[in-house]
């Protein structure tokens, strides 16, 4: 095709230096809403600066004017094209509907993490009471380095003095700390769940070690007592992550879909941040209860008192994680 | 794998075009900027809590803990949503994150590719993100993968000068008219696109092969058909071609 490219230039600027002029509005002002008439002129231009990108590609020139026109496209394409619904966010409903109902539909996920967790006790309590050597590899923590019975021996003549003045640091450190182990945790499922798998068990092995070693000792009561009231909560928590991360990992693997991989991640990509904000919340709670709560012992606080504030906590996740927004999911599939 | 340096976008009318890709140091180099400035938040947000020592040194401490690890975090995902899809290092260095198949980021997307930074600053210094970008066709790190996304390259481009083309300016070749109609008459159709295309793409040319082909261009214009010492004495081969292409495709 033999095209005059000059008087094709001329004639055409006009349009696309309107569409450049909207385009530039759109992104200046990201609320700006276009009225139907403007929408349609918006089109129209669009459509007209693509054909002009196709009759230029039929034409051999592919210098300044086509990076020109691909940019005006690229452009116009993203904000004509973008089909994905914008909802007006609502903080509420979004983490007391969209977030446990996200958390049900991936169930089995959460199921396989609780599984992982649970080995990886069994395997801790195991090796500890088949190798008490162990003890110093499998709590590598100074506070676990003594005897159970020595330990509640010693809470019990401090009274929780020994956080005394730094309580809020003591908070802001676990706070971060697990919610870092638990986002690497979800994280970890791009490596196709392998990480995810080592992280959980990991966490389970320390878990089992320091119930076998304290049950061993006789010191159930206190265990209850100190773990309960956070562990219920963190827990659950970190297993969330090793959720995200399978989840992650089965849109990876795309075991028995037709999707593509790029669109099994796409309808991911929601869960995966209702999930890891449902475990942020958890375990910066869990931070604040673990200060302030688990750390004080009888006789300041009864087990009794501690271990039945951990059941209330634990009744409440569950009810919450299962039952909330099932109306609404209900009448969503109705 | 086959590493491009653009990503090519498909359009549902079937127009293609082609966004080009970040390479991995211009992308470190971006994250180098997003440091400093992490660095400098911190800094800033260690000034601001300073009066606020009278709350006690265990308060002011735990906000700092807090604190820092929420800039950390959430610098990217704040600047990549408001700034659709730049940090303060992309900006400068004219960067952008974009969905992979050429639509606008979701909120939901920026979260996901830096959450997914746990992954990829694994074990240290980002080098499990650096394989990943390394290795994938579009320059992608992990974080990329999962959420869909792709770093682009932003240029601001214009509409080529063809104003010397069209007659807009003075024009010595065109004020003789009898040579000009035997310029028309004696042209190849297929020289005039091949020196239309060559004045489209000229900037892109190499400054020896600029000056050759046009060169080239102009001394077969000139033996095609002679004008006045006088008239094309100053003229320069690129400008030559430039106006003879305004003769030859002005309206007749």
């Amino acid at each position: 095709m033999i095209m005059d490219l000059a008087r094709f230039v001329v004639n055409e600027r006009p349009y696309w230096t309107a569409l450049e002029k909207t385009l530039d509005r759109l992104d200046a002002q990201t609320n700006h809403r276009l009225t139907l008439e403007q929408a349609e002129q918006f089109h129209s231009l669009y459509q007209r600066t693509a054909a002009d990108l196709v009759q230029l590609t039929g034409f051999a020139a592919e210098g300044e004017l086509r990076q020109y026109l691909e940019w005006l496209v690229s452009r116009a394409y993203a904000q004509i094209h973008e089909v994905r619904e914008q909802h007006h966010f609502r903080p509420w409903r979004w983490f007391t509907v969209e977030v446990p109902c996200a958390f049900r539909r991936h169930a089995r996920a959460f199921q396989l993490s609780v599984l992982l967790t649970l080995a990886g006790c069994v395997f801790g309590a195991f090796a500890l009471q088949t190798d008490t050597e162990a003890k110093q590899v499998l709590m590598p923590f100074e506070g676990l380095r003594v005897t159970p019975s020595e330990r509640v021996a010693r809470e019990n003549r401090l009274q929780g003095k020994q956080l005394s003045g730094h309580k809020g640091s003591f908070s802001a450190e676990l706070m971060t700390h697990n919610t870092q182990v638990a986002l690497t945790t979800a994280a970890l499922g791009v490596t196709f769940g392998a990480g995810t798998i080592i992280s959980l068990f990991y966490n389970g092995v320390i878990l089992g070690a320091v119930a076998f070693d304290y049950i061993h000792d006789g010191q159930l009561a206190f265990l209850a007592g100190w773990l309960l009231p956070h562990g219920v909560i963190e827990i659950p928590a970190i297993l969330v992550g090793g959720q995200i991360g399978f989840v992650i990992a089965y849109a990876l693997i795309g075991w028995r879909s037709r999707q593509s991989r790029a669109e099994r991640l796409r309808l991911i990509v929601s869960d995966v941040v209702k999930l890891a904000s449902a475990a942020t919340v958890m375990l910066i709670w869990a931070g604040i209860v673990e200060a302030f709560v688990s750390q004080y012992h009888e006789p300041v606080l009864r087990y009794s008192w501690k271990i039945g504030f951990g059941l209330v906590e634990a009744a409440a996740l569950t009810l919450f994680l299962m039952w909330a927004g099932r109306a609404q999911e209900d009448l969503k599939k109705a | 794998m086959i590493r491009s340096s653009t990503a090519v976008i498909r359009t549902p009318e079937g127009v293609e075009f082609r966004l080009p890709l970040a390479g991995l140091f211009s992308r470190m180099l971006a994250f180098a900027i997003d440091l400093c400035v992490i660095v400098a938040l911190l800094q800033l947000l260690r000034q601001l809590l300073g009066p606020l020592a009278a709350l006690g040194t265990d308060t002011l401490r735990a906000i700092t803990i807090v604190g820092y690890f929420v800039i950390s975090l959430t610098y990217g995902i704040l600047t990549e949503w408001f700034w659709r899809g730049q940090t303060v290092g992309k900006r400068l260095l004219g960067l952008r994150v974009m969905e992979a198949s050429g639509l606008r980021l979701t909120l939901a997307q920026v979260i996901v590719r830096n959450l997914m930074r746990f992954a990829d600053g694994l074990p240290a210094l980002y080098l499990v993100g650096g394989a990943a970008c390394v290795l994938s066709a579009r320059c992608q790190r992990l974080g990329d993968l999962v959420a869909g996304t792709i770093v682009i390259r932003t240029s601001r481009w214009t509409v080529p000068d063809v104003g010397q083309q069209t007659g807009e300016k003075y024009n010595s070749l065109a004020e003789q008219r009898h040579l000009a109609a035997r310029l028309r008459k004696q042209v190849d159709p297929e020289l005039v696109r091949l020196a239309a295309s060559a004045m489209v793409r000229r900037n892109d040319l190499e400054p020896g092969a600029r000056l050759l082909v046009f060169g080239e261009l102009a001394g077969y214009l000139r033996n095609l058909v002679p004008y006045p010492t006088e008239l094309v004495d100053q003229l320069s081969d690129e400008q030559y071609v430039r106006n003879a292409l305004a003769v030859l495709l002005a309206r007749r």
